[in-house]
């Protein structure tokens, strides 16, 4: 699933990967892909979280060692 | 290294919530560095989940929230005493615990930066470009002689106790660091 934007968050730690990820999708267009690369194994959770509260839509969400990626759908 | 599909929470119901989150209207009295970590790190985190956040800030935590240029503040020898044992900025919160005459703090700072954690500096700038309202606490003002020249630019206006209930009163989650 190619994102229209994608948020490097690895290495930073809670809450930045969020932090950046809200600010991120403010540029985008509702029905627009954010992708978010984080190494912040809490993130998994949060980023559910963030997803339910704002109502934007997780639509996938996988791991590649020890990189999680998350790819969200603005509402 | 194989990509390995993480398990989805359950999709949001029908009903998900279209408006705007519950807000936060956070106190933060506490001028000590740990706690100052934590207030920012909620505010700005709070900003970032979409939740209208409001912070009143007073007694020990208003000196946080002094232009870190300034050295010595206030209007009478007491004041200005109370700036030069404490001196003002959120450059120079002190551990509660274990401050060590900077000791404490480096090492923390040196953690921070090793585990990729945002200073309390950062995540203020995070905060305000997020839109989080600092309220400046009058009382607290007038009793340390801070004026808003004194203040970090952008603070919102002077207020007292009542206003900040009301935006309890008013559904904001309390929460007091």
């Amino acid at each position: 699933m190619a994102a229209d934007v994608q948020v490097d968050a690895k290495g930073l730690n809670c809450p930045m990967p969020i932090v950046k990820t809200a600010q991120a999708i403010k540029g985008l267009a509702s029905g627009q892909l954010l992708e978010v690369l984080a190494t912040d194994p809490g993130s998994v959770k949060d980023f559910a979280a963030w997803a339910k509260t704002t109502g934007n839509e997780m639509v996938e969400q996988t791991v590649d060692g020890s990189v999680f990626r998350f790819v969200m759908r603005k509402k | 290294m194989t990509v390995a599909e993480l398990p989805m929470a359950a999709p949001a119901a029908a009903s998900a919530p279209e408006a705007t989150p519950r807000g936060l209207a956070m106190i933060c009295y506490s001028g000590e560095l740990e706690k100052t970590w934590a207030a920012m790190i909620l505010a700005s985190t709070a900003a970032a989940m979409g939740m209208p956040t409001k912070v009143f800030v007073t007694f020990w935590g208003l000196q946080t929230f002094v232009k870190p240029e300034k050295r010595i503040t206030g209007k009478n020898w007491m004041q200005k005493m109370l700036s030069i044992m404490s001196r003002p900025g959120i450059g120079h919160r002190k551990l509660s615990k274990m401050n060590f005459l900077g000791m404490g703090p480096w090492m923390m700072f040196t953690l921070a930066k090793q585990y990729g954690v945002s200073k309390p500096a950062d995540l203020l700038e995070a905060a305000a470009a997020m839109g989080v309202e600092f309220v400046p606490c009058q009382m607290t003002m007038d009793m340390f002689g801070l004026t808003r020249e004194d203040l970090i630019d952008g603070m919102g206006e002077p207020v007292g106790a009542a206003t900040y209930l009301s935006y309890v009163a008013e559904g904001s989650a309390p929460i007091f660091i």
